[in-house]
């Protein structure tokens, strides 16, 4: 009797639990078929797909190529025999590489020193300070293909910024995305005018964390104010320049929008990046497992940099 | 957040030094947000101006006469309602398909129990991690498949499920205590209910949040409407000024005039909203 009890109990429990459960699901299915679908289902394609041969079109044409697409765009038999330098200087992945790291480079660390700059000047009492801040956020919200057409014309041959270069004594008298030395700096130049606001924003946020009585304790040991600034403020903002880097990082390695709309990747092949590559293999020329191995390989590059997110977080909590 | 940056300062009588520095500092303030400014003035100037007066030297800032008849022209040369009315609608639908599938979602991953719960979000927060831009192309073979190639839907289904959402709220619920949803359980409200009436309504900040990054974010996105919209009709206006640079290439006046109305509509939302994207980066610290 005790026993049938517990059985009709215990019966009743995995119904009401098994309700419980459909109710959970319930909540999660809109999300989850549509993510599944649209997310996660491609993500797994796209690593099957760098091993095919494929034009597009019937599956039937689809041809197991195994390594032979990385091997390709790395061109691992010609750069075997000439070397690395020839991966970088003739290869169009290798030039992509370079671009887009050059790039990376250049960008991250102007983008978040201009950041921090600005974070600071407007952490001290300055009047107007809501209105700067502002104004140097809005162009991240404005849309890309309007400011990076602007920017391209008044980088033009007799535009603004060449008259400005003029009047200051210097003289340059071509299109800076004409020019195949100039153009990756165009790119620059937009992508830290257009973020530099963004990452104030975090690091203002970040200031407001730095406890005062730090500063306190650093004047009664007699620091000055440059002595407080690399003694308490850097050391303080570690953690979120850390994290400020890895993000810019990663999005600076998905840069497209810029370059597709100033310079197309060109002249030649001097601002070609990972995406502009993946999109023109993908896209222009239908060769749909070239572009899924470029696409792992930024893959790769975009998780290193995550992985030492993750693993840098934990050791930021832990302290 | 708006007191971010007005700290006052201690009132102590300044030296001749940091009277200097302040100086200094507004100097470089100002000349910082001239920067910024600069092409937006540049644009609206050359909006304004004849194509031969745009790179006029030395340059004009005002222009001699004020040629308002640029923006008129520009609605015969190009269908910019049409690519507003598309806009709107994908910003729209992205907007309300994903706070409210993402909302959901993030409550079962915070409160409730079920199986599989671990791998689920396990599986949300890897993707996060993996560019768009890798798995664009089977994203597109899949969808060309589907017949969705070149329709609106394309864009909605692409940007409707983003894992970044369901991650973003799923962080606030966890913070809202667990106690509230148990004492509403044992008042007889159902699960749907507590995600309603409860969840929902204390989640307001966090919305909000989702709500202008996804617009905004919808609204600027250049290259998945490049993809996937060919046909004049069904373009949005990213890729429509993009398709209009290129026609007119040296009409530059006429392509700062569309320019500029393409950058209203977000301007707007951003002034009347500022202070929630800003909130909304210092909390999340992450991607907009």
């Amino acid at each position: 009797m005790d026993q049938e009890r517990r059985i009709i109990y215990k019966r009743n429990k995995t119904r009401y639990e098994r309700k419980k459960e459909l109710i959970a699901y319930s909540f999660i299915a809109p999300n989850f078929i549509g993510f599944a679908v649209f997310t996660l289902l491609p993500v797994l394609f796209s690593i099957f797909l760098s091993f095919v041969k494929w034009k597009g079109g019937d599956f039937s044409t689809m041809e197991w190529v195994g390594l032979g697409n990385y091997a390709e765009i790395f061109k691992t038999a010609k750069v075997a025999e000439k070397g690395l330098g020839y991966l970088f200087t003739k290869v169009d992945l290798g030039i992509a590489l370079k671009n887009t790291l050059f790039y990376t480079v250049i960008t991250v660390p102007l983008t978040l020193i201009c950041a921090m700059a600005l974070a600071l000047a407007l952490n001290k009492a300055v009047k107007g300070a809501v209105g700067f801040r502002t104004v140097f956020f809005f162009p991240y919200v404005a849309s890309m293909v309007a400011i990076c057409v602007c920017w391209r014309f008044m980088m033009m041959k007799d535009g603004p910024i060449n008259q400005l270069i003029m009047a200051l004594g210097g003289s340059f008298n071509k299109s800076w995305t004409a020019d195949s030395g100039m153009a990756i700096w165009s790119i620059i130049l937009v992508s830290v005018w257009r973020n530099m606001g963004y990452y104030m924003v975090i690091y203002l946020a970040a200031l407001q964390g730095v406890p005062t009585d730090l500063y306190e304790a650093a004047t009664m040991d007699g620091a000055n104010k440059w002595q407080q600034f690399t003694h308490v403020t850097l050391p303080q903002l570690r953690p979120t320049t850390f994290f400020a880097s890895t993000m810019m990082i990663i999005s600076c390695f998905k840069i497209y929008d810029v370059v597709a709309i100033m310079t197309e990747g060109g002249p030649g092949r001097s601002t070609k990046m990972l995406v502009t590559y993946i999109y023109d293999e993908a896209f222009s020329n239908f060769n749909y497992g070239i572009a899924s191995a470029i696409a792992m390989v930024l893959l790769v590059i975009v998780l290193v940099f995550t992985l030492a997110q993750f693993s840098m977080e934990g050791k930021y909590a832990n302290n | 957040m708006t007191q971010l940056a007005v700290k006052k300062d201690a009132g102590i009588a300044r030296s001749p030094l940091s009277v200097v520095l302040k100086a200094l500092l507004y100097i470089v303030l100002i000349a910082t947000a001239l920067f910024t400014l600069i092409p937006f003035v540049w644009m609206l100037s050359a909006s304004l101006k004849l194509d031969r007066e745009v790179f006029s030297y030395p340059i004009r800032w005002i222009p001699e006469t004020f040629h308002w008849e640029n923006y008129s022209l520009i609605w015969s040369k190009v269908p910019l309602l049409t690519y507003f009315k598309n806009t709107a609608l994908i910003a729209i639908l992205v907007t309300f398909i994903q706070t409210l599938t993402s909302s959901f979602a993030a409550y079962a991953f915070a409160k409730l129990q079920f199986r599989g719960r671990n791998t689920l979000f396990i599986c949300y927060v890897a993707t996060i991690a993996v560019p768009w831009q890798t798995y664009m192309l089977p994203q597109f073979i899949l969808m060309r498949s589907m017949g969705l190639y070149d329709t609106l839907w394309a864009i909605v289904v692409l940007q409707s499920f983003s894992a970044f959402g369901v991650f973003l709220m799923r962080q606030f619920y966890q913070g809202i205590p667990t106690e509230l949803c148990e004492a509403a359980r044992i008042d007889g409200l159902s699960e749907y209910g507590i995600w309603a009436r409860i969840m929902l309504p204390l989640s307001k900040a966090a919305v909000a949040t989702l709500v202008i990054f996804t617009f905004v974010g919808t609204w600027n996105d250049y290259m998945g409407p490049m993809i996937y919209l060919t046909r004049d009709i069904n373009k949005t206006v990213q890729v429509g000024l993009r398709r209009f640079i290129q026609e007119n290439s040296s009409d530059y006046h006429l392509i700062m005039a569309v320019s500029v109305c393409s950058l209203l509509p977000v301007s707007v939302v951003f002034l009347a909203l500022q202070k929630y994207f800003i909130q909304g980066i210092a909390t999340t610290g992450l991607k907009g």
